[in-house]
């Protein structure tokens, strides 16, 4: 079975984050770029699916520039066979990388597409309902397992006080959050082989958005904690305070 | 808990690397981080090496990963292998020693002295860590001079019989194979040393754990003996050709010491640096006095030093022109850089300096086996003195 992973170059989560010139974007200098981790578990998902049936394809895309071809590099050195890189540039639009990335699925009509929940910088777990949505395909989003037989995938998804399982006919798009896939590291090998697997590159035309970004600001800053006693003395006024102050009790 | 190693780089280095070779460093970093900094201060304490981790360095490649993938090995340049070494040794320098070992003084010489029988026998399973191998060059009386070697390999109708004694052998108890120099003619003969391949099960050979270290404490060091250890032809290493083939392996080993001891000191100004910022000394983070920032300032310029001083050693060695006196330079200098980062991380880090929940204290006491091991500080001192002068001091 094919299987496609989209996924998404991000700042590392440990990068310090500083806002850009004009405060509508943030400033990429000295920031490292990694794989999604969200996308990881995708990537995984996608390789042990593979691996499970025994046979099929698993091929990574991403829409976005030139740089970006690290990020893919770094899903074929886990293991993906092939690589797409829809070329333009991107924009904090969801709905524009949706489109993007339709346009491509509908030509190349992989049985199953993978996401991550969320791309781990703008967090706004838009791209994988829109897709499926401009596919016209079923959608299941935050996945924490899913299995595939019979033309269909069965998703089992974390719920409040509770699991849910979904099934859907393929061909699906299922986007996926942190459960069964911890992701597999990318062995040296893997990294010798990825340089040699194809990566190809393709401009696209990218639809003109309807979202612009008015305003990034950092959060503010953390106030500082305070010591209210030490040992059990102390639990009557962290009670008191949990109540009257933070009314979390 | 401290989030995730984030690299020293002062001078953007990361810059002069590319994708693989980034690639493999943070595949290496995220597996310290993630498998070995959990598990190494016990490790330590309890005086032993954390033989479970020998799987994973062999599945993800990290042992002899610059050796050719005919071997199944990975094939990565010198440069993308130094970084593995910078890596690990950020963990701890015995799981350094550990890959050292394993794939510079056994797995190389396998390569480039042994037959293809060999090759084909021993690589595969030294590279996926289901063999361990050691090597055996320095004895009790001979360290720094391995040229006077007693041990002995004698020619009998079918093979060789050798007797001798090892000192200061990595991985030497769990070893399933030891590569063992030996004299095969009169003592002192230099070109009459060879290297074998000595299974460790063979009657006669045993090895015995050095006990009362205080350094090195997550690593195997034992001492081999050798009594009328009985091998076949096929043992010996038929390309091995006098002192020359064991100081080619060391030439390997001590290029992985000069990325190892960056990797320890960026263990350890990373450690300083955190250390400084959080604690507070007189209404305010140390990090804020004067003597604390002379003291990273300094750390930092040394660090910066040795990771470009690796760096271009790694070129050199890509580009086959790396002579052993550059590599003799590297491992001096950076070990040294090494040593004095982790000592001042520790001084900084006050009476907490000397737990072994922080790590440079850890660093500072395997460095000091760093720097006496591979071709002790001193030694080095006198290869670059020939080298400049042209007159031995040896």
């Amino acid at each position: 079975m094919e299987i496609l992973v989209c996924v998404k170059r991000v700042p590392d989560t440990e990068t310090r984050i500083r806002i850009g010139d004009g405060g509508r974007s943030i400033d990429p200098s000295g920031v490292k770029y990694v794989l999604s981790p969200y996308d990881e578990f995708a990537v995984e998902a996608a390789l042990r699916t593979k691996e499970g049936l025994g046979e099929g394809e698993v091929t990574v895309t991403t829409f976005g520039d030139d740089a970006s071809q690290e990020t893919l590099r770094s899903a074929l050195a886990m293991g993906a066979n092939r690589a797409v890189l829809l070329e333009g540039a991107a924009t904090m639009d969801g709905l524009t990388t949706a489109k993007v990335l339709a346009t491509e699925i509908e030509e190349m009509d992989p049985p199953l597409v993978l996401l991550g929940m969320k791309a781990a910088d703008a967090d706004q777990q838009q791209v994988g309902p829109m897709l499926a949505t401009l596919l016209g395909r079923p959608c299941a989003t935050a996945v924490a397992e899913f299995e595939v037989a019979d033309g269909k995938v069965v998703c089992r998804r974390e719920v409040e006080g509770g699991t849910e399982v979904l099934e859907l006919d393929l061909p699906a798009v299922i986007t996926v959050t942190k459960g069964a896939y911890e992701p597999r590291y990318a062995s040296l090998k893997g990294i010798m082989a990825a340089k040699r697997k194809p990566l190809e590159k393709k401009p696209v035309d990218v639809p003109e958005s309807a979202l612009v970004v008015e305003a990034l600001e950092p959060p503010p800053e953390k106030a500082a904690g305070r010591i209210v006693g030490e040992g059990p003395d102390a639990v009557a006024e962290l009670v008191r305070l949990l109540r009257e102050e933070a009314r979390v009790l | 808990m401290a989030g995730a190693f984030q690299g020293i780089d002062f001078y953007d280095v990361d810059g002069l690397l590319d994708d693989e070779e980034r690639m493999t460093r943070d595949m290496v970093r995220e597996w310290v981080d993630d498998r070995l900094l959990p598990i190494i201060e016990e490790a330590y304490v309890e005086r032993r090496f954390p033989t479970e981790i020998v799987p994973e360095l062999g599945t993800l490649g990290m042992l002899g990963a610059n050796l050719p993938e005919e071997y199944g090995c990975a094939g990565l340049n010198n440069v993308a292998y130094g970084l593995i070494m910078q890596e690990l040794e950020r963990g701890d320098s015995g799981i350094r020693s550990f890959a050292s070992v394993q794939g510079a003084l056994v797995m190389y010489p396998i390569y480039a002295f042994g037959s293809e029988a060999q090759k084909r026998d021993w690589l595969p399973r030294l590279q996926s860590g289901d063999a361990i191998g050691c090597f055996g060059l320095t004895e009790p009386d001979y360290g720094s001079n391995p040229a006077g070697m007693i041990t002995t390999a004698q020619k009998t109708a079918d093979g060789w019989v050798l007797n001798g004694t090892k000192m200061w052998i990595t991985n030497g108890s769990m070893a399933d194979v030891a590569v063992i120099w030996a004299q095969t003619g009169e003592v002192g003969d230099v070109p009459g040393i060879r290297g074998f391949l000595v299974e460790t099960d063979t009657p006669g050979f045993s090895a015995r754990d050095q006990k009362g270290k205080l350094s090195l404490l997550a690593s195997d060091t034992s001492e081999l003996h050798l009594a009328d250890v009985e091998v076949g032809d096929a043992a010996l290493l038929p390309e091995s050709r006098g002192l020359k083939s064991p100081l080619m392996c060391l030439t390997q080993a001590r290029y992985g010491i000069a990325w190892g001891a960056v990797g320890a000191a960026m263990a350890c100004l990373d450690e300083a640096v955190r250390y400084a910022k959080e604690r507070k000394m007189f209404d305010g983070p140390i990090g804020g006095k004067q003597i604390q920032q002379v003291r990273l300032a300094d750390m930092l310029t040394q660090l910066t030093q040795g990771q470009l001083l690796a760096l271009r050693l790694g070129r050199l060695k890509d580009e086959g022109t790396m002579t052993p006196q550059q590599v003799s330079l590297a491992k001096r200098a950076n070990v040294d850089m090494a040593c004095d980062t982790a000592r001042e991380a520790r001084r900084l880090l006050g009476a907490n300096g000397i737990l072994v929940e922080y790590a440079s204290m850890r660093h500072m006491a395997n460095l000091e086996s760093v720097y006496t091991y591979e071709g002790t500080h001193d030694i080095h001192s006198l290869i670059l003195g020939q080298a400049l002068t042209g007159l031995s001091a040896f």
